[in-house]
């Protein structure tokens, strides 16, 4: 089913068909490499009946909209005050080494993107590492160099 | 699954995760075969003012941070006939406050609790339509949710009420309560001023009454017991149990259902383990990262709303995080201003530029690079942003910061007189690495205001 015809589905959740806004640029960045293009945001607003420019203004808001292409795998690590304390910056920095990646980039070869995150909500199993959105949990630095093989194989 | 490694009993009362064993009740009939839904037809048999006066019997107040009575809330509600517009119950499931991490082990474990919650909630205040706001990190527990809510329309138990999970898209003040609501409009997630409240006008202009994940599945068990015997738990003040988030330098950190008024001692000592490795008890942050920091003389204080008050802190979303003597308290405040400026949608100019000056002027006195005149500064802007903006998120950094100053002066006034941080590069928290920080240090700032 097209972005569009998806939209449609879902404005019927709610009494006021602009809330779907949110749902829709989901929708459209998921079916788009992971990224809101400037085509992705038009065609969420075609679908809305809403400006590019309105969607743009919600698509920037939000940090889970990326407005910028990804790569291929998204590795982000929290570094928030527990994960902080539990390692979360060696987390990282093994990251950055057995990805090849510097935090807050993405690989020439587009295969990953690397960043840190604000709190995921996974404060007592700190190190939290989300990867396309999916959190590991406890990660510690030895646990690194296995994740990365995983994602390589994958 | 994060709950598997724990010992399977607690000797706590168990009201939010009864009957869980430690795990999950995620199959509709175990639920239905262990009393589930009882409560749902003892409400709908029910007036909905007297399901608020079970409410109001229980003296449970919200689980999300502003602990206000869940019976009064709803009663502000007017009912239909009085104002005839869609009534819509909106839960709060944006949890985001560092240090918070129950509200997601409420969904993982006991969503049909907290569904059968919902549909309460929705009969107290006359609604049709609910709407779950989660936030759009907590993937699996959307899942979970989605397919216990499919599980309850098949067995025909949502009685004509709307149940849509609106999934949030990572933005912290979207756990504001009108900022929730624009957002769940479809528009940029900025608070509003207040009156109107959203009792009166919330979501689409029409009544609206929006609770904690925490309250509305306490909701269930309050209706199955009765508010009265409910209220025999915890203390007067703060009746009943609460889930608390333990994290930070502590053996055993996880999420522990434990009655209100419990000692910090008890619960990072005797519950968590205490500190590990042998380091002494430096700090502890009781409710989230927006409460005042306590430090290892206050470890007598009680669990519960009062006793944080008088102890100089708050209860907050009960989010506790232990920091041992290795923590910088100048490079804690980076990090927790770090995450305030990050987060600021950038409505109001006290905060949306206030906490970015905090972060400076604590970089400042971490880096050596402070006179005294920078740390009268740093209190200055704290006092320019406080009480000053829409929303609490400016004066949740402001209440940190200053608690960090006021708790560990010493420590803020050696890295003046020193001209460096006396950890020497030895800090738990040296180095870390920042959203904000990372994304100047790529040259984008990310759009926002």
């Amino acid at each position: 089913m097209s972005v569009a015809a998806q939209v449609q589905k879902l404005r019927k959740q709610y009494p006021d068909p602009l809330s779907a806004v949110m749902p829709a640029l989901r929708l459209a960045q998921e079916q788009n490499d992971g990224w809101l293009s400037p085509d992705a945001i038009r065609e969420v607003a075609g679908a809305l009946d809403l400006t590019p420019a309105y969607c743009l203004s919600i698509a920037s808001f939000y940090d889970q909209y990326r407005l910028e292409p990804v790569g291929r795998r998204v590795v982000e690590v929290c570094t928030n005050v527990s994960c902080a304390l539990a390692g979360a910056q060696q987390v990282l920095e093994a990251f950055e080494r057995e990805l090849g990646v510097s935090a807050g980039s993405t690989r020439e070869d587009g295969e990953y993107t690397l960043g840190t995150i604000e709190c995921l909500g996974g404060c007592g199993w700190a190190t939290v590492v989300a990867i396309d959105n999916r959190h590991r949990l406890r990660v510690n630095v030895d646990d690194v160099p296995g994740i990365v093989e995983e994602l390589r194989g994958a | 699954m994060p709950t598997g490694d724990r010992p399977m009993t607690s000797s706590y009362p168990q009201i939010v995760f009864a009957g869980t064993n430690g795990g999950a009740v995620l199959d509709i009939d175990a639920y239905i075969a262990a009393g589930g839904f009882t409560a749902l037809r003892k409400a709908q048999a029910m007036a909905p003012d007297d399901v608020i006066a079970e409410l109001d019997a229980s003296g449970l107040r919200g689980r999300g941070g502003a602990f206000f009575p869940t019976g009064r809330k709803w009663a502000f509600v007017p009912k239909p006939e009085q104002l005839a517009k869609p009534h819509y119950l909106v839960v709060n499931a944006d949890e985001s406050e560092p240090g918070s991490f129950k509200d997601r082990e409420i969904m993982l474990r006991v969503p049909f609790r907290f569904l059968e919650g919902c549909l309460i909630a929705a009969h107290g205040i006359e609604s049709q339509h609910v709407f779950v706001y989660i936030r759009g990190e907590y993937e699996r527990e959307f899942e979970i949710l989605r397919d216990s809510l499919e599980a309850m329309r098949k067995a025909d138990l949502l009685g004509g009420v709307t149940v849509v999970l609106h999934r949030g898209a990572g933005a912290y003040i979207c756990g504001e309560e009108t900022a929730l609501l624009e957002s769940l409009e479809g528009k940029r997630g900025q608070p509003r001023t207040k009156p109107p409240f959203p009792a009166i006008a919330g979501l689409y202009a029409a009544p609206t009454a929006v609770n904690n994940v925490e309250s509305i599945t306490t909701v269930t068990p309050v209706l199955e017991m009765g508010g009265a015997e409910y209220a025999k738990l915890g203390v007067e003040n703060s009746t009943g149990t609460r889930v608390f988030s333990l994290s930070g330098d502590v053996v055993n950190p996880g999420n522990y259902e434990l009655p209100h008024g419990i000692s910090m001692r008890e619960l990072i000592y005797d519950v968590g383990g205490g500190v590990p490795n042998g380091r002494a008890l430096k700090a502890i942050i009781p409710g989230g990262s927006s409460t005042s920091v306590l430090t290892a003389d206050d470890i007598d204080t009680a669990m519960d709303f009062t006793s944080l008050v008088d102890a100089g802190s708050s209860i907050g979303s009960a989010g506790v995080i232990v920091m041992d003597d290795r923590c910088c308290m100048v490079q804690l405040g980076i990090r927790v201003s770090q995450f305030y400026e990050h987060e600021s949608c950038g409505k109001c100019t006290p905060c949306r530029v206030g906490t970015k000056w905090v972060t400076q002027i604590l970089q400042t006195i971490e880096d050596g690079r402070a006179s005294q005149a920078d740390l009268d500064l740093l209190l200055s802007v704290c006092d320019r942003i406080m009480g000053k903006c829409l929303c609490p998120l400016g004066d949740s950094d402001a209440i940190a910061v200053l608690s960090y100053v006021d708790r560990f002066r010493d420590e803020y006034q050696a890295h003046i007189d020193l001209g460096r941080c006396p950890f020497d590069g030895e800090s738990s928290l040296e180095g870390i690495l920042a959203p904000s920080a990372m994304h100047e240090a790529h040259g984008h700032e990310k759009v926002r205001a």
